[in-house]
């Protein structure tokens, strides 16, 4: 397992601009060789163990080169999207930049939901495509596709490889470019004329490029403003995003909340960043967040958001999102700041970095929390407004999604464990229920919301951390979107679970069509899935199928101890709904059935805190009159 | 509004399309783009004229900070700067009413570049509205055909 050190020190030697390999200091350096042998020798300079691909016509150099390496660990996947996929699951597992090796046309065509996959969620690769040669571009050759003109808006840069001279720094560039600064993909389109020509390699050891110069420190002064905004703030809110884990920023992230007493909500990108086991984390916040993490953006009269972007996901109604409040908005990306909301307090930075100096400021400030009456006022929200509860199910006597997940996550080993997920209800049950103590464990394509994804990225992770028990959490929709990669987690030996919660409906788009298209219910139901048991077992996998409640607990410790990939299939009832729910261009506090423990256990639909009004409290600490 | 812009990127194929992609891809409209190789050969300026209301023309700027082609972005809407756009007009002109088109050209500084037996081509410099002024004298003879370059622009003085 890599330590939170080593990743912390990796990503200060990406920024200094050094290879995170031996750089120059290899055996292929000074010596006369192909192209493709270059790119070969290239990753390996780059310190690359693991890459995942599939081979082509005009990707046969590079793989005839790959025969040779003894260091690289080549994935055949079944697709190159899910290729592209796992070299996604596997950096967002471990912090290290995703590599795909693909032919042209097609073959690069179908990396495409991958990148634009990674590209939403800032996670860093390099995606290595190959071209017909450089004579016949543009003339519709054989399996020739612009491939850097297809992607040019999913990227964080692309090359098109023009002379053999350019190629070692081209990858050194592709590599930082990836791992740097807010994080993203590189493509490197190679004609495969040049894979074949002779080249003496050199491989850089610095990179410069006077045109990408990330910010990594907060200004002073701002950071200033805002601890001092922070340090009076009576109703303070953090708000975590996915550059808390890019920048491995959690514990000066956990630091901060817990010297000032302050609640944080995560996005579905922050999830890990703080400890789900801390009381100051309030979890999952937006459209299927619950109903007291959104109250407590509607009512915080301070919102520290940090590494996060303002998702529609997150706000629903902007106008409407945390109206009392002032805002500081902590970000690597200039451009993501005042992009949607306009923050008080801009500060362009890395999140480890700005947190940090703000601990800093804080402590000469010699600051202390003011704000302990409001953050036990949001912890009896937490109380009254639970996800779920033992005593509670919307179908009685069938399987609840939410006690599947919830027993999962109390199964898994917080400390060696990943969970991926696909896209749709069970991927919003997960990131309810299921708990999470570290950052990097918990997978999920958030801004594109790719189905698909889920499956191939968990055989990334597990690659990526083979000590981990690695569990997709799946839709029957979804998984079919990839399933043909099972046979590259059998063949491979990768021994990653898949717990499919199996409504025989596109579960998400169908609650939709229950709730604002009066039950017409138009080409979501799949009531002609396969049998997952039996395409499990086909694939050489051990499978297992549960209908019934009492079936749960032993269903899941039989999948967790299998030594071999193991997919389960839990059906549910296809109109079970995922709850709260807040309705697209709603404002956050307008919540659907959310539970209300104080009216028995119900589902209740009002906005705010409804007729009952808000929760009195007492002044002092003596806790919460919740009549 | 309309904001002007230079921007400096990278010379290499590919990079006008990542620029201009950006900008309609954000969801705004180019007015005017003119682009050419520097006095430095490995970069080109462009100079675009984009509408957008002021938030909207601060995330252009930001997201075109991003590129990794892109050197600089001097924004010279409300700057002191040189701005000039080239025309071309092709004039309908019968030989006697030629006289009466070059005394126009000549009051806008404007150059004959060539003649035809019904048609005078007049090449013409300067700021937009009087370009716009030219255009509308010409208007009475008859323009048959019309190619403006767009805008070009420099920051006054030393400033970079």
């Amino acid at each position: 397992m890599i330590t939170v050190e080593e990743k912390v020190a990796r990503r200060r030697r990406a920024i200094e601009g050094r290879p995170l390999g031996p750089g120059s200091h290899t055996e292929h350096e000074g010596k006369t060789m192909t192209g493709a042998q270059a790119i070969i020798a290239s990753l390996e300079a780059e310190g690359v163990d693991t890459i995942f691909g599939y081979p082509g016509g005009q990707a046969i150099k590079i793989y005839d080169a790959l025969y040779d390496s003894k260091k690289i660990h080549h994935i055949l996947a079944r697709h190159e999207q899910g290729a592209t996929h796992m070299a996604d699951g596997y950096a967002r597992a471990t912090g290290k930049v995703g590599v795909v090796l693909v032919t042209s046309g097609p073959g690069a065509t179908n990396t495409v939901t991958g990148i634009a996959t990674a590209y939403m969620d800032s996670v860093p690769l390099v995606v290595i495509t190959g071209q017909v040669t450089r004579g016949v571009i543009g003339t519709d050759a054989f399996q020739e596709s612009d491939i850097v003109g297809i992607t040019m808006p999913i990227v964080k840069h692309s090359f098109l490889l023009q002379s053999t001279d350019d190629l070692t720094r081209t990858f050194r560039e592709a590599f930082y470019i990836a791992s740097t600064g807010r994080p993203g993909p590189v493509l490197i389109d190679i004609p495969s004329d040049l894979s074949g020509s002779e080249m003496v390699f050199h491989y850089p050891d610095t990179v410069s490029i006077a045109s990408y110069r990330p910010t990594y420190k907060g200004n002073a002064k701002q950071v200033k403003q805002a601890a001092a905004l922070i340090s009076e703030a009576r109703r303070p809110l953090i708000m975590a995003g996915g550059g808390i884990v890019s920048s491995h920023a959690c514990p000066e992230l956990t630091a901060l909340a817990e010297r000032m007493n302050i609640p944080v909500v995560t996005t579905l990108m922050g999830k890990g960043a703080m400890r789900c086991s801390n009381p100051l984390n309030l979890g999952p916040v937006g459209m299927h967040g619950s109903k007291y993490a959104n109250m407590a953006v509607t009512e915080c009269d301070l919102l520290i958001a940090v590494g996060a972007r303002f998702s529609d996901r997150v706000t629903g109604k902007v106008d409407e999102f945390a109206p009392h409040a002032r805002i500081i908005h902590i970000d690597i990306d200039p451009a993501e700041i005042g992009k949607i909301v306009q923050p008080s307090v801009p500060i362009v930075g890395d999140a480890k970095s700005v947190l940090a100096a703000l601990n800093e400021r804080l402590d000469k400030m010699g600051a202390t929390s003011v704000c302990d009456d409001w953050t036990a006022e949001v912890f009896s929200w937490r109380k009254r407004w639970p996800f779920y509860t033992a005593d509670f199910a919307d179908y009685p006597d069938k399987i609840a999604p939410e006690v599947v997940l919830s027993k999962l996550s109390e199964k898994l080993d917080p400390e060696a464990s990943i969970v991926t997920t696909e896209v749709g209800q069970h991927q919003m049950w997960a990131h309810q229920n299921i708990h999470r103590e570290h950052a990097r464990t918990f997978i999920s394509s958030g801004g594109l919301g790719t189905m698909g994804f889920g499956f191939p990225a968990a055989i990334g992770a597990k690659i990526g951390c083979p000590d981990e028990q690695v569990v997709c959490v799946a839709g029957d929709g979804s998984f079919q979107m990839n399933s043909q990669e099972m046979a590259t987690a059998k063949i491979n030996g990768v021994n990653v679970k898949v717990l499919v919660i199996d409504n025989r409906a596109l579960g998400m788009v169908h609650q939709w069509q229950h709730l604002f298209y009066h039950d017409r219910f138009s080409f979501t139901e799949l009531a002609d899935n396969p049998d997952f048991v039996k395409l499990a077992d086909a694939y050489g996998w051990r499978s297992a199928r549960i209908t019934r409640p009492e079936e749960v607990d032993a269903a899941l410790d039989e999948m967790l101890a299998s030594d071999e990939p193991y997919l389960l299939d839990v059906m549910i009832p296809a109109e079970q709904t995922v709850y709260p729910m807040v309705a697209p261009g709603a404002p956050i506090d307008d919540i659907i059935g959310a539970l209300d423990v104080t009216l028995g256990g119900v589902r209740v639909t009002e906005k705010g805190f409804g007729e009952k009004g808000r929760p009195r409290v007492k002044p002092s600490h003596e806790g919460v009159d919740e009549s | 509004m309309n904001y002007l812009l230079s921007v400096l990127v990278e010379n290499k194929p590919g990079v006008l399309s990542r620029v201009t992609g950006l900008i309609s891809r954000r969801g705004f409209n180019i007015e005017s783009l003119t682009v050419a190789p520097t006095e430095d050969s490995n970069l080109s300026r462009m100079t675009i004229i984009v509408e957008a209301d002021e938030i909207g023309f601060e995330q252009i700027t930001k997201q075109l900070h991003k590129l990794v082609s892109v050197y600089k972005i001097s924004d010279l809407t409300y700057e002191d700067a040189v701005e000039r756009e080239l025309v071309l007009f092709k004039v309908q002109s019968a030989p006697e009413r030629r006289h009466e088109i070059i005394e126009i050209a000549n009051v806008f500084r404007a150059k004959v570049v060539d003649v035809g037996k019904n048609t005078l081509t007049i090449e013409a410099t300067g700021a937009e509205s009087k370009l716009n002024a030219m255009e509308d004298l010409l208007h009475a003879y008859g323009i048959k055909q019309l190619t403006r370059t767009g805008k070009i622009a420099m920051a006054r003085g030393s400033a970079q």
